[in-house]
């Protein structure tokens, strides 16, 4: 049974922690690195990559400013096409529905094709309270719950195992949950997916419920579609007679043509392949194909929340491709559990403290988890500016400012950590206001260069663990201008000019 | 105050800020991506389908309509297949040169454990995508339930040439009816959740095999 995230310690301190395993460095190194050479390659095939990014961004910016719009066609569309929609304002009312909907079908057991959101909202537990087994498909969400882990990737969940702790999980876990690990199971990849066949067919063929999210939801036709690669979407999918889909309400999109831009940007972005192995769609209920109940649940659970933030809503455009993770040299180090989250990397670093909010240490240390390199934000198939959103993030944690919990305006009191840094910042702003402070205070430090210690003490003693210094030059620029320049010099602005003018009469 | 007008009016609420009319406005979104990737001629369309389902380990073989039946029976043979699973559709004269094989028909009254019992199903398709290798099937006539195409470990599909084939995916979306059940299969089943290894065969078909039918 996947655990939950609660009471993770603060980024800082788990990525600390990851960064010394050096077996999760070495797989992590090794799948990003594979992975993000591979995209480059099917993406370049496109000559129209950036059109379809921008038409990407352009849907999902239009789907969200009229969220309401959309949903309720999608409801209308969905009803009319045999299914049935539930509404959950939070985790709580999700699962409560979730259960509800298992318990009437009298069975005990469910099987699962992944769905970050269900892992978002706690499902699994959720249902194992009620007495429930939720039996995860996907092969990789298989290796996580047998070994009683946590997702660490978006993509591929279990990116921090190697091929021989996945050997040493099947032989020991698969029979407590079913079908036991063959006898003398290898540790070839080949062989492990067998064992995962054969231990998963079982539950596919006797399951009475699936439990699914989706990758899309279509308004104008109610079509909901899932995108994956091994077959275990189409078991569940297919073979049970109820499906409950539990999907969150920034997945919507307006057309069924919308589909030809998100059907090329997101196979070549996740798994970088032209297109993934599989993908099914589905519109209510069709008779004797699929199951023959079909309920939607749609999320909120925080979106809207997060949809009224002008600059970190454009987060809700995430369509879950995992791009972003496989560039992101902070991911790379820090590995996927550090960010306390269904959503890990660069875009869990702004989803996850905007759907949960910033109370707790660890959502309020994600805006920093990040070098602000920018790559994020290039690879992103619908262009989230994910740095944008960081930056903003980080004032609100430091600054504190209007945000909406719950669906109500609250005003964020400053986090209490940064007092130090507020007001060192306040202090340099009196300087900066105040030139002839400045001036005494350059000189100041010149003059004392030679006793700067190499590492700060107090509140700067972190920063300085992993950084020199930056040593303090024996003059100011001010005083360097003064004495190569004169001091009878105006402006710095006016008086640059006049020196590029000389020098231009120099060279003549 | 229901659980939907609650979500609803936080929505409302919270693109208080967002200038907007009742209804979405039109021409939101430039659509000046490519509807095709590159200019082909129909034959060299089947070519690239060849070639990107190849590239993902799906079995391409080639036949004319006269061969087909003959090729469709070799396939099976040379699998050793037992028993098959056939839409209720499929054109009688494909299966015309099989022998010895036990045909199992769909119905609603197949089970997921009966289907487990057969060894291959032959299905036809609704389009093929030559620029992703991808199969669409939209459990027409000849191919069947979702299910027959997904439980048997080998799957044999026909594509009519060119008749079926397109070019990209914004054109086979056009061909689609969305409201019927559609599965799109871009090779056999695999997975890189190991290290990022690719392993064809999980739970979908191991062996996906297509037969490209120009007349």
């Amino acid at each position: 049974m996947s655990g939950t995230y609660l009471g993770m310690p603060a980024f800082p301190v788990a990525a600390g922690e990851a960064v010394h395993n050096t077996t999760l460095r070495g797989n992590l190194r090794h799948a990003t690195h594979t992975i993000r050479d591979k995209r480059a390659r099917a993406v370049a095939e496109l000559d129209d990559w950036q059109q379809l990014r921008a038409a990407g961004k352009q849907i999902k910016d239009d789907v969200l400013r009229h969220l309401d719009h959309y949903l309720v066609r999608l409801e209308e569309a969905v009803t009319a096409a045999g299914g049935t929609v539930h509404w959950a304002v939070d985790a709580d009312e999700a699962n409560r529905i979730v259960t509800d909907l298992v318990r009437a079908t009298g069975e005990t057991e469910v099987v699962k094709v992944k769905s970050m959101a269900t892992q978002e909202i706690g499902l699994n537990e959720a249902l194992a309270e009620a007495g429930i087994s939720a039996y995860e498909t996907d092969l990789a969400e298989l290796i996580v719950q047998l070994g009683d882990d946590l997702p660490s990737h978006i993509l591929v969940p279990a990116i921090h195992r190697n091929r021989s702790e996945i050997r040493d999980i099947f032989n020991e876990a698969m029979g407590r949950w079913g079908r036991p690990a063959p006898e003398g199971l290898s540790d070839s990849p080949a062989e492990l997916a067998e064992a995962a066949r054969l231990h998963l067919r079982e539950k596919f063929l006797r399951a009475k419920v699936g439990i699914s999210g989706a990758n899309f939801m279509i308004a104008e036709t109610g079509t909901l579609v899932v995108v994956e690669s091994e077959g275990n979407g189409r078991m569940c999918l297919t073979l049970p007679e109820t499906l409950i889909s539990v999907v969150g309400i920034e997945k919507v999109l307006p057309s069924w043509q919308d589909l030809e831009v998100f059907l090329q940007l997101l196979p070549r972005s996740s798994t970088a392949e032209r297109m993934n192995p599989y993908t099914s769609t589905w519109t209510g209920t069709t008779d004797e194909d699929g199951p023959r109940a079909f309920h939607l649940v749609l999320v909120d659970n925080g979106r809207t929340d997060t949809l009224a933030d002008e600059v970190g809503r454009q987060a809700l455009r995430c369509i879950r491709c995992s791009a972003c993770l496989n560039v992101c040299p902070v991911y790379e180090r820090a590995g996927g559990h550090a960010y306390g989250s269904a959503y890990p990397g660069p875009i869990g670093a702004i989803l996850t403290p905007q759907l949960r909010g910033m109370d707790t240490a660890i959502d309020a240390s994600l805006p920093y988890a990040s070098s602000l390199c920018g790559a994020c934000y290039e690879v992103c198939p619908v262009a989230i500016d994910i740095p944008e959103v960081l930056v903003h993030l980080r004032e609100r944690v430091v600054q504190g400012g209007e945000v909406t919990r719950a669906g109500n305006r609250v005003t964020l009191r400053p986090a209490k950590g940064h007092a130090a840094e507020r007001a060192a910042m306040r202090a340099a702003r009196w300087t900066l206001d105040h030139p002839a402070a400045l001036r005494a205070g350059q000189r100041l430090a010149s003059r004392t260069r030679r006793f700067h210690p190499s590492r700060l003490p107090g509140p700067g003693k972190a920063w300085t663990d992993t950084r020199d210094v930056p040593s303090v030059p024996a003059e100011s620029f001010r005083d360097w201008w003064r004495r190569t320049r004169g001091p009878g010099t105006a402006g710095a602005g006016n008086s640059s000019d006049s020196g590029s003018t000389e020098s231009r009469e120099g060279t003549k | 105050m229901s659980t939907r007008e609650q979500v609803l009016g936080r929505i409302r609420r919270a693109l208080a800020d967002a200038p907007r009319g009742t209804a979405p406005a039109r021409g939101a979104v430039d659509r000046d991506y490519l509807r095709v990737h590159g200019r082909r001629d129909a034959a060299q369309t089947a070519d690239l389908l060849a070639e990107n389902l190849a590239d993902y380990r799906a079995i391409v073989h080639r036949a004319t309509g006269e061969e087909l039946p003959g090729r469709l029976a070799g396939l099976l043979a040379a699998r050793g297949a037992r028993r098959v699973v056939v839409p209720p559709g499929l054109p009688e004269r494909w299966l015309s040169a099989v022998q010895d094989v036990e045909r199992v028909a769909d119905s609603a009254a197949l089970t997921a454990r009966e289907l487990d019992a057969v060894d291959s199903v032959v299905t036809g398709c609704a389009v093929a995508i030559a620029e992703t290798g991808t199969i669409v099937l939209d459990a027409g006539p000849d191919q069947g339930r979702r299910r027959i195409t997904l439980v048997p470990d080998h799957h044999v599909v026909v594509v009519r040439v060119p008749e079926q084939v397109v070019d990209s995916v914004p054109q086979a979306l056009e061909r689609l009816d969305p409201v019927r059940p559609l599965t799109w299969i871009s090779g056999p089943s695999a997975t890189s959740d190991i290290e990022l290894d690719r392993v064809e065969g999980v739970h979908g078909p191991r062996t996906l095999e297509v037969v490209l039918v120009t007349d």
